[in-house]
């Protein structure tokens, strides 16, 4: 590949942004810094893409810190069948769009067994299409380093996750025994067969992610807008009911409300919310005034406090 | 005695009392502001900071407090703390906020914190990351790993106790980890009766121990975490006569650390080469700043270049600086590789093969006598030997010989490279200044870091240096002894309090 860069090439058409306030740029760098260091010290990274917002901005920010390269390692999806049919779409948009190399894993097993949310339940669905099925595709790879978008702000077991959080070879973490971790120096020394999930994201909060979603303007999968959308309620959560495969419970009716999706998920486990918040700014000020964490519309973190903690050590991401 | 917070600065909180469940609404006077609803542009970066402190003396609480009255805590959240706590809440009908912080099964099962939380929330004026650390002895270490990157110590005691001998640990490894600020929280001041005179008493205590410690940016503040006096909302009505700030008052007028007074500094992360026509040198100013037409030097190699171009994603900039993710284009062909850096022709950092530092012992194993490790600081990483020379007694705050350090130990090493070293002092630079050793046995991190200097021989006696002796007012020496750059040689400098008639016949002593 031969690559020229003139002058001008190197002005980035969408500059004409007002630069960054200082406080998300101090987030920006910081997260630049560590996709930085890992892909300078593993040999085969790779960044699970889950194609939610937290996802989006990790994108985002694994362009910026290798340009004018291309990003210098695959993207991975561990799809597990039941994701929104935007998510795919927008998925398949994004990876043409940015030319990048994805790799899509569905659990060969889970999808043989035609393991679904409504046949095996919410946490043995999880284990086998989500927890299993990326710890397959991580060992296909072979990949020694794994980049995840999750934010310690999310859930109390993550406060407690290092930048870079060490697994074994069989994916375990052990959070009684993490490496301590000081300044901004990781210790990226691991053995064949263990490996590193590092978190850029660590330090952001849910607004900060809006906030540099929009003064970035990063895009996004549509459904994080409020529209009309068909709707079932059920477990006390209301349900996308666009999917043929959604079979209606006596009892349960499909109507239209007004919603938006706060955190995105499988559609059958992932509760919407009512809002009218139709652009951005919208969204930052209903988060602002919220009175719920956005794992609440959550169904695999509600089991029982400690679960995302058990899902972890499990190898869950 | 507070650092120069304006208690006339208004703070932008939202004067809705909380209506949760039965949970009440903060009993303090609230400061309103009139603009609350227009959203602030936030001028300021996050402010990092650690609490110290035991369980027993609410340290959780305060925390919990902290989140609580900042709203970065939410309903459902809140719920499932008070199904986690049921039974366990306090004599307000607040949650336990403790279990809110300890998030690990271990530790809700054990009723202790083992490990470093970090924590989230804002006002309307700037975002905080809190590093929570246990207050327990054994986990020094990982009151070292939260105190690494904070800007901030909140020191909390309380009210009923005063000072404890851990209050002097704690104090003490965050000054030697840079933190250069402190906040006395003086908590369950209201189970004093709002005493002002215990509390005058124990920030006086205090201020004594941070001179010693040659901190001078002390605040201390009478608080009631439990009932959120003083802590985000003031706490006028029970406590009429403080009139100093509040606790989040303070760390909205805190300053991000400095500790960065040196030149221009770039550890190389990695070279960009997408084609041939293009050489970027990637990574995060450590110090300084730079601009294009600078001149530059690559370390170790000693090479000279010029820099032509500073790229980022978004445009060609005419300037970094201290904190920018950048790609760095020079105007000839060097050589090159992660782990170099790249610095201000006219102001480099100390380079060789022998340095001193003090460290923190990590890992039960400790830090054995001359036994190679890894050493890695910023990008770059090199085998060093390591040898223990002292030990710092944290209960007397005295350095004594040791050969050998075990966990939770801080001493002061002897490090040999193998190959050319650069490093600034910690003191001048955070980040160019700290490493972290890795045993190559385990992988494991087994120590941080912090140089001290450049050890101009093996040997290390230098009874030929110049020395100069001062004979200066008691008044005028606390305030030098209690700058930052000696704060960080203390142990070079001999001092003794005469008087000053036997000052002045020394001196003729020497003269003649």
């Amino acid at each position: 590949m031969s690559l020229t860069l003139p002058e001008t090439e190197l002005h980035n058409p969408q500059s004409a942004r007002p630069p960054l306030d200082p406080h998300l740029k101090a987030l920006e760098n910081e997260a630049i810094h560590i996709f930085r260091e890992v892909a300078g010290e593993f040999e085969k990274p790779v960044m699970l893409y889950s194609v939610g917002k937290d996802s989006s901005v990790l994108l985002h920010l694994a362009r910026k810190a290798f340009y004018p390269g291309r990003i210098p390692f695959p993207l991975l999806h561990v799809n597990t069948g039941w994701k929104f049919a935007e998510m795919i779409a927008f998925r398949d948009e994004i990876v043409e769009r940015y030319d990048l190399d994805l790799i899509e894993h569905i659990n060969p097993r889970g999808a043989a067994e035609n393991v679904t949310p409504f046949t095996h339940g919410s946490a043995l669905y999880t284990d086998i299409m989500k927890t299993e099925g990326l710890r397959q595709a991580l060992d296909a790879g072979g990949f020694d380093a794994a980049f995840g978008g999750a934010r310690r702000d999310e859930e109390a077991s993550r406060a407690k996750e290092r930048i870079y959080s060490f697994r074994t070879p069989d994916h375990r973490w052990d959070p009684r025994n993490q490496r301590p971790e000081l300044w901004n120096v990781y210790n990226g020394m691991i053995r064949k067969g263990e490996s590193v999930r590092a978190f850029p994201l660590s330090n952001w909060t849910e607004v900060d992610i809006w906030r540099y979603i929009q003064a970035e303007e990063i895009p996004i999968v549509p459904l994080y807008f409020a529209a009309d959308r068909p709707i079932v309620e059920r477990d006390g959560m209301m349900i996308l009911a666009e999917d043929p495969r959604l079979e209606l419970q006596p009892g349960e009716t499909k109507r239209q409300e007004r919603i938006r999706f706060r955190t995105l998920g499988c559609f059958p486990l992932t509760g919407a919310i009512r809002s009218s918040a139709t652009t951005l700014d919208d969204i930052i000020t209903e988060l602002e005034t919220a009175t719920v964490s956005e794992r609440q519309g959550r169904a695999i973190d509600r089991d029982q406090s400690g679960s995302m903690e058990k899902k972890k050590r499990e190898g869950y991401f | 005695m507070t650092v120069s917070a304006s208690t006339g600065s208004q703070t932008t909180l939202h004067t809705a009392a909380r209506t949760t469940g039965d949970i009440k609404a903060p009993t303090g006077n609230v400061t309103a502001f009139a603009g609350a609803e227009a959203r602030a542009p936030r001028d300021s970066r996050p402010l990092r900071l650690i609490t110290c402190g035991s369980v027993d003396d609410g340290k959780s609480t305060l925390i919990g407090r902290l989140l609580w009255d900042t709203k970065a805590v939410k309903e459902d959240q809140a719920a499932t703390l008070a199904r986690d706590s049921s039974g366990k809440q306090n004599d307000l009908g607040l949650p336990d906020f403790a279990l809110l912080l300890d998030g690990l099964q271990a530790e809700r099962e054990q009723g202790i914190t083992i490990d470093v939380a970090y924590r989230y929330f804002a006002t309307e004026n700037r975002s905080f990351i809190v590093a929570d650390t246990p207050g327990h002895e054994q986990y020094t270490r990982n009151m070292a790993t939260g105190a690494s990157t904070a800007d901030l110590a909140i020191l909390l005691v309380d009210a009923r106790v005063g000072l404890l001998e851990q209050t002097r640990r704690h104090a003490t490894i965050a000054t030697l980890m840079g933190i250069r600020q402190f906040v006395l929280a003086v908590n369950k001041i209201d189970l004093t009766g709002y005493d002002r005179a215990r509390f005058d008493a124990i920030s006086h205590d205090f201020k004594e121990l941070a001179l010693s410690l040659g901190v001078r940016q002390v605040t201390a503040i009478p608080v009631s975490a439990l009932k959120g006096e003083n802590v985000v909302y003031d706490g006028r009505a029970s406590m009429p006569w403080y009139e100093g700030p509040t606790l989040v008052e303070v760390l909205e007028l805190a300053t991000v650390r400095s500790g960065q007074t040196t030149g221009f500094r770039l550890p190389v992360q990695r070279v960009s080469r997408p084609g041939e026509s293009f050489r970027g040198y990637q990574g995060t100013v450590a110090g300084g700043s730079v601009k294009p037409g600078d001149s530059v030097v690559v370390l170790p190699s000693g090479m000279v270049a010029n820099v032509t171009k500073i790229v980022t994603f978004d445009l060609v900039r005419n300037a970094a600086v201290t904190g920018d993710a950048i790609t760095l284009v020079l105007d000839r062909q060097v050589d090159v590789s992660r782990g170099d850096m790249i610095v201000a022709i006219d102001s480099q950092p100390q380079t060789g093969v022998a340095f001193d530092a003090q460290i923190v012992a990590l890992q039960p194993d400790g830090i054995q006598p001359n036994k190679r490790y890894w050493l890695k600081s910023g990008s770059r990483r090199q085998r060093v030997s390591v040898e223990p020379v002292s030990q710092l007694d944290l209960k007397s705050g005295k350095w004594g010989p040791s050969d050998a350090l075990s966990m939770n130990a801080i001493g002061k090493v002897h490090l040999a490279f193998d190959e050319q070293a650069m490093f600034d002092a910690y003191e001048q630079n955070r980040t160019t200044g700290a490493f972290i050793l890795i045993d190559p046995d385990t992988n494991n991190t087994v120590a941080g870091g912090m140089i001290t200097g450049k050890r101009s021989s093996l040997g290390g006696i230098h009874t030929d240096e110049t020395r100069v002796l001062l004979s200066l007012p008691a008044d005028l020496a606390d305030r030098i002894l209690a700058s930052d750059l000696l704060a960080g040689r203390r142990d070079e400098l001999e001092v003794r309090r005469i008087s000053a008639a036997r000052a002045q016949d020394l001196l003729d002593t020497l003269d003649g």
